[in-house]
């Protein structure tokens, strides 16, 4: 099944893989620079006139607003209230994690990036 | 499928990304240690380091990511308050700056690392962070649930039963976005596996709360699935279930329950709420958005740069052969004309600033440099610099590092005192080194200053006359004796010191400026410090030339090395001795070089008078008059390499294609005058 997710990193390096591996896998990919690029996105439509990714993968740590304020913001958007949202970070931080699934995070992915790993954590919130 | 590995691609953005953030790194520290740094500067530091970590863990470089995290710990640290921004930890976040930057560039390019330098930083790190209590890393969260079943299943052997689970949603499991579906689907693909949904506590329609969770599942998996494997499909489930294992055979539940926190009842659920207002970020977001970019290859840029020189060549040989065809000035085809020139030009300025990049990430690096000398030399070293703004040619920019580093370190080495001395000159401990650049006539000016001692005049003429540059009675001018420095072999030292590097003088420096048509001066205070100006062309692909005829044939000489032309008269010429002639200019004598007899084109000639003479800028503020026949045009001309087959030739630096079709070659004012015979004179103009 094909999916639309939203991959929102500022790193290029990391959208490009996130990318990668998803058109590889027959999904489509959708890229935000940070959480506010990501909104502005959602706000503008996606392509096709998508009502809302199927999944967003988002980083922590970005300029503007980072993956926390994203992960509030969807959740408080009628449209994107219930769509699976899996943090992709660096940080294992106890103490981030809790504060990204109280925000309302689906999963937590930690970098390094392993394209089989993102691909089964996918299996495992959107199928 | 073939072409090429798109992870090749990703790999080369991941290091152009890192020279970015590196960049951004540097910068952001350099403010942090001028004070001009906020809370921002501080985020966006740790972000970069982080950013190349993150990059770094996904091609498996592995040292560079555990420096870089032990780095970022380090910032981290700085992050949250719990150290102090304070010029040492400032200093050791510089170093292990530049050593990341170095980690990078050797992984880039597959070369080793000075593992030396790495440990002694690490260990500062270490040092810096030594007191503070080390930041837990657990990942519990959202890692899989502790499933304390009865069953070993490291033991295939026996081919252990499936197992049987329980799985019991809590409320927030949907509103995390997590899905049961999914869940149970990933199980399932792990091969044939028996899901039992109960729906008995799902209520009437009329009371159903579509929010609430009312079903839950037995599973009974497939033969070989492991606790490992369950663990993994409710990985995120974790902590938002119930969730129970057993072994198939084993009637009594022994797992233990996930813990959880109770859901909270007052959560108002139900129904699509009021559509919520979008969060303030979005509408705030224009504000801040960024002029976007696109990275492209040099080659394309320079494809596109000889494809406009093509056309400037074009252009010109059209407005010639129009010309020819002595049409009258005001027809439409010469307006066009004159419109098609314009846009020629306009197509070129428009190239010429996509390969233009601004000087900032050069200025950045020798900050390192400064640093460097600095704790190499025991002196107290402050770098300042302005307009990094100031844009050059790439290929010019590239080629400035060596250089440049070199001037640095002179100027830390030999500009500026030791403490000790400054202290008796009444200046403060810290010397400054200045880097500036600027525009000025179409051209960038680069100085290098420092507020050292000033040359030593007495020191290099006496340096010049052991080294036979000078002879024992001659009185050079102050800049005359400055232009020494310049001079191959020279040298004011008298121990060679690592920091500027043996055998490579200010005669090397000069070359390199040369090479990019530059020039460099420079000018000194004696106890008030020494500045070095290098004076480079905007781009190397076009040049502003005069075109000249000699001995027959048609040559460029560059523009900004004429200063002057006047037209040769019999009483202007002198000679000193039968081989060097010299003109006189407005009351002082310039040597004088005959272009077509310096470049064999025709023997020696007694008289000049006729000729056109060029007065030419040479090295160090000297100057020459060149003789030609005529002079034909001024115009800009496209550069063309001479092509590898014919080496250096001197005194001809390039060629180019004219209007008409006809190739000509490009002069190179210095090295004519240095091999011309009897010109290796330096200070024969000062003479009478």
């Amino acid at each position: 099944m094909t999916l639309s997710v939203l991959a929102v990193d500022d790193s290029r390096t990391i959208r490009d893989m996130v990318r990668l591996t998803l058109d590889g896998a027959g999904h489509r990919t959708i890229v935000a620079e940070d959480g506010e690029h990501a909104l502005r996105i959602l706000d503008d439509g996606l392509p096709d006139g998508l009502p809302r990714p199927d999944l967003v993968i988002t980083d922590i740590n970005m300029p503007r607003l980072d993956g926390i304020g994203l992960i509030r913001a969807l959740r408080q958007r009628p449209a994107t209230r219930l769509v699976p949202i899996l943090v992709l970070s660096t940080e294992s931080a106890q103490t981030l994690k809790a504060q990204a699934r109280d925000a309302g995070a689906t999963g937590w992915i930690v970098k390094p990036f392993d394209p089989d790993r993102l691909l089964q954590a996918l299996d495992r919130v959107a199928g | 499928m073939a072409g090429p590995d798109p992870m090749d691609a990703i790999r080369k953005t991941f290091f152009l990304e890192c020279e970015d953030l590196l960049e951004a790194l540097l910068e952001g520290l350099d403010a942090l240690s001028t004070g001009s740094g906020d809370t921002d500067t501080v985020h966006s530091v740790f972000r970069a380091v982080h950013s190349i970590k993150g990059g770094a863990g996904a091609f498996g470089l592995d040292r560079l990511v555990t420096f870089a995290h032990r780095f970022e710990s380090g910032l981290d640290a700085l992050r949250t308050g719990r150290i102090e921004a304070d010029a040492g930890a400032l200093q050791l976040f510089l170093r292990a700056a530049d050593l990341l930057g170095d980690l990078v560039r050797a992984s880039r390019d597959g070369l080793p690392t000075d593992a030396g330098a790495e440990d002694s930083v690490l260990a500062d790190l270490d040092g810096l962070l030594g007191t503070l209590p080390e930041e837990r890393e657990e990942d519990l969260d959202f890692a899989p649930a502790m499933l304390a079943i009865p069953l070993d299943d490291d033991t295939p052997a026996d081919a252990p039963a499936p197992l049987r689970l329980s799985f019991r949603p809590h409320e927030e499991l949907y509103l995390s976005g997590n899905d049961p579906r999914h869940i149970l689907a990933a199980l399932s693909r792990l091969g044939p596996t028996e899901v039992t949904c109960h729906a008995e506590a799902l209520p009437d329609l009329a009371t159903l709360n579509p929010e609430s969770s009312y079903l839950h599942w037995t599973v009974r998996c497939a033969p070989g699935v492991t606790t490992a494997d369950i663990e993994a499909a409710f990985e995120f489930a974790a902590g938002l279930c119930d969730l129970e294992v057993t072994a198939d055979e084993d009637p009594v539940p022994a797992a233990v329950p996930v813990p959880a926190d109770p859901p909270p009842p007052d959560k108002n659920l139900p129904g699509a709420g009021p559509a919520a207002p979008p969060p303030a970020a979005s509408s705030a977001s224009a504000a801040t958005t960024q002029t976007p970019t696109v990275r492209v290859d040099l080659d394309r840029v320079d494809r596109l740069v000889n494809l406009v020189g093509e056309l400037v060549i074009n252009q010109a040989m059209l407005s010639q052969s129009v010309r020819q065809g002595s049409l009258p000035p005001n027809s439409p085809v010469m307006a066009g004309l004159d419109e098609f020139l314009q846009l020629t030009r306009d197509i070129q300025d428009s190239v010429m600033m996509i390969r233009a990049q601004p000087i900032k990430p050069l200025f950045q690096r020798m900050g390192r440099i400064v640093r460097e000398a600095a704790s190499r030399t025991g002196k107290a070293v402050r770098l300042e610099t302005s307009g990094e703004g100031t844009e050059i040619d790439k290929t010019v920019l590239d080629k400035l590092t060596d250089p440049l580093t070199h001037m640095i370190r002179n100027a830390v080495d030999h500009g500026l005192e030791s403490t000790e001395v400054r202290r008796i000159a009444g200046k403060p401990d810290e010397g400054t080194v200045h880097l500036a650049a600027h525009h000025r006539s179409g051209r960038v000016i680069i100085d290098v200053s420092d507020d050292g001692g000033g040359l030593d005049r007495a020191r290099i003429r006496a340096r010049a006359i052991e080294r036979g540059l000078l002879s024992e009675e001659a009185d050079p001018t102050p800049s005359d004796l400055d232009a020494l420095l310049f001079q191959p072999g020279f040298s004011t030292v008298d121990t060679v010191s690592d920091l500027s590097g043996r055998g490579v003088g200010m005669d090397v420096v000069k070359r390199a400026i040369q090479t990019l048509g530059g020039r460099i001066a420079i000018t000194t205070e004696p106890g008030q410090g020494t500045t070095f100006s290098i004076s480079l062309p905007l781009t190397l692909a076009i040049l502003d030339g005069m075109v000249v005829e000699a001995g027959g044939e048609t040559m460029v000489m560059p523009l900004g090395a004429v200063l002057e032309t006047q037209t040769v008269t019999g009483a202007d010429m002198d000679a000193l001795t039968p081989e060097s002639r010299v003109l006189r200019v407005r009351g002082r004598m310039l040597p004088l070089l005959d272009l077509g007899e310096v470049l064999g084109h025709h023997p020696r000639r007694d008289d000049l008078a006729g000729c056109v003479a060029l007065i030419v800028q040479a090295e160090g503020g000297s100057r020459y008059a060149l003789t030609v026949d005529r002079i034909a045009d001024q115009r800009q001309v496209v550069i063309k390499g001479l092509g590898d087959s014919y080496g250096p030739i001197p005194g001809i630096a390039a060629a180019t294609i004219l209007g008409d079709g006809q190739v000509a070659l490009i002069l190179d004012p210095i090295e004519l005058r240095e091999h011309a015979p009897g010109a290796r004179r330096p200070l024969a103009e000062t003479m009478p």
